[in-house]
């Protein structure tokens, strides 16, 4: 039989939305056919009597009085609910899981996480290039996962991306270490000095993880996505990434990988890479490279063999490394002038002058269209052959007689144009006893004018002898280095260095792109990682999981995927 | 055309607004375009075919209380045939809460907007329970309605002027850190109305027994400043209508049948949608099966940038929301989403004091599918029953989706 029960809590008080969720959870009860939990107002008095509930007992509550009424269908299910307010009350108190607030947009993102530098992207492709764009609107650095991004898009994304400096990963990029921190599919890799950028997910993954199986460990490695260095996107995104890495302080040693990449990007990026300032490990799949080191740049073929030599590089740096400063020289010097005693090794220099400057004009030139029209004159890059007939007639060998080469040093050093000499010192029995004695002093002489014409003069010598040569090669060095020489003791070191220096005095200045476009901002990889997270939930938790600041967006296309709708709002922005 | 621009000004506008409550009228004697055989409803135009329950007995009761009709036969009669007029209030700078209905001789508030000079009216709150608004007109609601306008209202509206005007802003402000959002929970705004009229009514008050009683169901009633603040913010967001270029909602209301949105630099048109059901809860013995649909034009507050957007500052009414404090901090940021600003000068405590949502941008609605919230009350779908609960409710993304297109066709967007 239907019973009425009910309570009179007088002085209890409680705001009129908790008592109606608490009416609904005693309406949850079994055998509750109607419930009433209201405050004694005269109003809510006139409710509980339209639903036939306000019984005798409780028409005297005040307004101060909690009414709580249960209408069961007998009186034991009756009792029993409103025996059960006080458990229901508390139950609505703590408890349960508070949920921080999901972003909806990267744009409330990024205002929730200001120090997010990165934006990652794993939203179905058709909507992930409109949500990268929206990143660099943002000023931030995008590591795109998805795929099914056209190359039309990945031009004009890397395009915005190279003139605001910033830099895309991507698409199809599905690893990355940022400052320690793994995006994506990312293996936990021990922090070291080596860097490195590539156009291969899983390369990226297989030489990181060597080396930390190895021992070595990583700066950063910056994914590209696998189409990066086509000829149609021409390694923008490595170009950038190879130049950060250059100048990141901690990275000792870079590391560049590609699947099988255009020959003519390629052949382009490995003479960016010789101009860095840090050994430069290449592993272009498929690439025929015509030597196994050029200058910094030294070629491998697998991912063992990279690790390997990153590893070494890294732990010799002296050995690869050459500063360029090419800050010191004047601006109208930019010729190398290489005065041999030696005809082989002048042949030598010229030929592998070739892998760094267009035309090495001699009076012994290897194309005969680079001949000297007057071997006395230097032309622009010139190797002049000393020891050929037209210097020795009624004298003698320039490698008995100094007195030639000395003249034609001080002229060189005279000329404007000239930045670097290179002379070989040829030891060993039958030569000047000691060529340094008088070669020393005119170096000295030479560079000090050029200093006082407000010039710099590199003068490299090639020291080419044995430690147990007559003229004691030691000492040689010693004289040569206090005139301000630099000592190189194989002709192909020799050429190579005077070579990467004449090189990047023709090649100052010259580099629009670079001069127009900002560079990527270090703060993008040494900050702490701070990132926003665009699309699959995992990427999110795998960052909070390394301790990075992430603020996931709980993202839906655009006007639900409304083709139209979606294209109107893109003009409406770019119209801002 | 600069859109960003055009919404800096029409936001800019509609935060810079002064209302000022300074005092009441017969709603003919002081709002435009009213005339004797005119009633004002809330939401978009209506037909009687097509009015819910609510609206229905609203009219009703409202033409009863005129002496117009008897009962709903003839008041169906009258506005068929159009002796009687149906028009929205926001065509006349008014709101009224639920069925929003509003006749020749009942008193209204004026407020008026000490910036940009416009004025706005709404009409007296009634209380909770049986009344006019939720679409009851029995006797009891006749009498109730009499007492307000025929009694209490001349004497409110002496005292309103005693007092030299109240500044609405500065109130709502005050009560969103006293834990009202301004659209479902009015208690402390209803308190310090009561307290700041008080003296006043005791002075104009031809006897203390009036004014007793006066002062009794101002702060009994925890709506009593709801009417004030809705004209408030009417005259708040008018202010940013018709802004060459503008994305932003200038009008949200809702008439039991249909959802109704302008936008500022859409001009007058109505853009309309059918109305949802609101999620909430329900006195004793209703549940969802008895609810009207959305109603009344209390989604003004939102469309200023408090109510259902300020839910942050109301944790007491969180259940509304579905449960726990953060919740209501979760309601508030994600309106962040769809709005051009933050308010200047309605703050949010538990946000560290930053600015509610304000100025909701179709654009945005559109893009991220979010549609705003609205906190509301829940009334009867039948005529003459009554309020029967509270809940939450969102307007319907199509109506958006068209105000979107016929922005894009008329700005060459399209």
């Amino acid at each position: 039989m239907e019973f009425i029960k009910t309570e009179i809590r007088s002085g209890a008080y409680y705001d009129s939305v908790v008592l109606m969720h608490l009416q609904r959870s005693l309406l949850e009860l079994p055998g509750v056919l109607d419930a009433g939990v209201v405050m004694g107002t005269d109003a809510n008095k006139e409710v509980l009597e339209q639903s036939a509930l306000l019984v005798d007992e409780i028409k005297s509550a005040g307004a101060d009085d909690l009414i709580i009424v249960v209408k069961g269908a007998d009186e034991a299910q009756a009792t029993s609910a409103i025996s059960r307010v006080d458990e229901l009350i508390a139950a609505r108190r703590g408890g349960g899981i508070e949920q921080d607030y999901r972003a909806k947009t990267l744009d409330t993102a990024a205002k929730m996480n200001p120090a997010a530098q990165w934006v990652l992207i794993s939203v179905p492709g058709r909507y992930a290039a409109g949500v990268a764009r929206e990143a660099l609107g943002l000023g931030k650095n995008v590591f795109l996962y998805s795929d099914n991004v056209s190359l039309d898009d990945e031009l004009s994304l890397k395009k915005e991306a190279a003139e605001k400096g910033l830099l895309v990963m991507g698409p199809d990029c599905g690893t990355a270490i940022i400052n320690g921190i793994g995006l994506g599919f990312a293996n936990k890799v021990r922090r070291g000095a080596i860097g490195m950028v590539a156009a291969s997910g899983t390369g990226l993954q297989q030489v990181a993880l060597r080396i930390h199986q190895m021992g070595g460990g990583m700066t950063h490695a910056i994914g590209t996505g696998g189409r990066d260095l086509s000829e149609a996107v021409n390694a923008a995104t490595l170009r950038q990434a190879l130049n950060a890495l250059d100048r990141d302080a901690n990275t000792k040693v870079i590391v560049l990988l590609s699947k099988p990449p255009s020959p003519k990007v390629a052949a382009d990026i490995i003479g960016a890479a010789r101009k860095a300032s840090k050994p430069v490990i290449v592993n272009f799949i498929g690439y025929a490279a015509s030597m196994r080191k050029v200058d910094n740049v030294t070629f491998t073929t697998t991912f063992d063999e990279t690790a390997q030599l990153a590893i070494q590089a890294e732990q010799n740096p002296e050995a690869e490394t050459q500063e360029l400063n090419v800050a010191r020289f004047a601006e109208g010097q930019r010729y190398l002038r290489g005065l041999f005693s030696g005809g082989t090794l002048a042949y030598e220099a010229q030929l592998i002058l070739r892998d760094y400057l267009p035309a090495v004009y001699s009076n012994a030139p290897l194309d005969k269209a680079l001949s000297l029209q007057d071997p006395l004159v230097s032309h622009e890059h010139s190797i002049v052959d000393l020891g050929e007939d037209v210097f020795t007639v009624g004298r003698l060998h320039p490698m008995m007689d100094n007195d030639l080469r000395i003249r034609r040093l001080e002229k060189e050093a005279r000329d404007p144009e000239t930045a670097i000499i290179l002379l070989d010192v040829v030891l060993g029995y039958g030569s000047h006893p000691n060529p340094a004695s008088e070669l020393a002093p005119a170096i000295a002489k030479a560079r000090r004018a050029a200093e006082e014409a407000g010039r710099y003069l590199e003068v490299v010598a090639l020291v080419a002898g044995t430690d147990e040569d007559p003229q004691n090669m030691g000492e040689q060095i010693r004289l040569l280095k206090e005139a301000g020489a630099i000592v190189e003791v194989s002709n192909d070191a020799a050429a190579r260095r005077v070579g990467r220096l004449a090189q990047a005095l023709t090649q100052r200045g010259v580099n629009p792109t670079a001069a127009t476009n900002p560079s990527v901002a270090l703060e993008a990889l040494n900050q702490p990682l701070a990132a926003i997270n665009v699309g699959l939930e995992s990427f999110f938790e795998a960052l909070t999981a390394q301790g990075a600041e992430v603020v996931h967006v709980d993202w839906k296309p655009a006007a639900g995927g409304n083709e139209k709708m979606m294209d109107i709002l893109a003009r409406m922005k770019s119209k801002k | 055309m600069d859109i960003e621009k055009a919404n800096d000004t029409a936001i800019d506008r509609m935060m810079e607004s002064r209302p000022m409550l300074i005092g009441m009228g017969v709603a003919r004697d002081v709002i435009p375009g009213m005339s004797d055989d005119l009633l004002m409803h809330a939401g978009p135009p209506i037909t009687w075919a097509r009015a819910s329950g609510p609206m229905r007995g609203a009219i009703t009761g409202a033409l009863i209380y005129e002496g117009k009709a008897k009962d709903m036969t003839e008041a169906q009669a009258l506005v068929e045939s159009g002796k009687i007029k149906l028009e929205p209030c926001h065509h006349h700078h008014a709101v009224g809460p639920m069925a929003g209905v509003t006749s020749p001789s009942m008193w209204v508030y004026i407020v008026e907007n000490k910036t940009h000079g416009n004025r706005t009216f709404s009409n007296v709150n009634e209380g909770y329970g049986k009344v006019l608004r939720y679409g009851a007109y029995s006797e009891d609601v006749q009498e109730r309605l009499h007492w307000l306008n025929d009694t209490m209202a001349p004497v409110l509206a002496k005292a309103i002027e005693l007092s030299g005007g109240l500044d609405m802003r500065a109130l709502i402000a005050e009560a969103l850190h006293m834990g009202d959002e301004g659209h479902n929970r009015n208690k402390a705004g209803s308190f310090m109305y009561t307290a700041k009229l008080a003296p006043f009514v005791a002075q104009a008050a031809p006897n203390s027994d009036l004014a007793a009683q006066i002062i009794k169901s101002l702060g009994d009633n925890a709506l009593s400043v709801l009417n004030p603040v809705m004209a408030a913010c009417k005259a708040m967001a008018e202010t940013a209508h018709d802004i060459e270029g503008s994305t932003i909602v200038s009008v949200m209301a809702r008439n039991g049948t249909d959802f109704g949105m302008r936008v500022s630099g859409l001009g007058d048109r109505w853009f309309t949608a059918p109305v949802a059901t609101p999620q909430g809860l329900y006195f004793p013995g209703f549940s969802e099966a008895d609810a009207s649909g959305d109603i009344g034009d209390s989604t003004i507050t939102e469309t200023a940038g408090i109510g259902g957007f300020a839910m942050a500052t109301a944790p007491a009414i969180v259940t509304f929301v579905s449960g726990k404090p953060k919740d209501a901090i979760n309601a508030t940021l994600e309106m962040y989403e769809i709005t051009h600003g933050e308010h200047k000068y309605f703050t949010v405590p538990p946000l560290d004091f930053r600015g509610t949502p304000t100025g909701i941008d179709i654009r945005k609605v559109v893009e991220t599918g979010i549609t705003p919230r609205v906190n509301t009350g829940i009334a009867h779908k039948d005529a003459g029953v009554g309020q029967i609960g509270a809940g939450l409710v969102r307007p319907p993304f199509e109506m958006f989706q068209e105000a979107f297109m016929a922005y894009a066709e008329k700005y060459g967007f399209a």
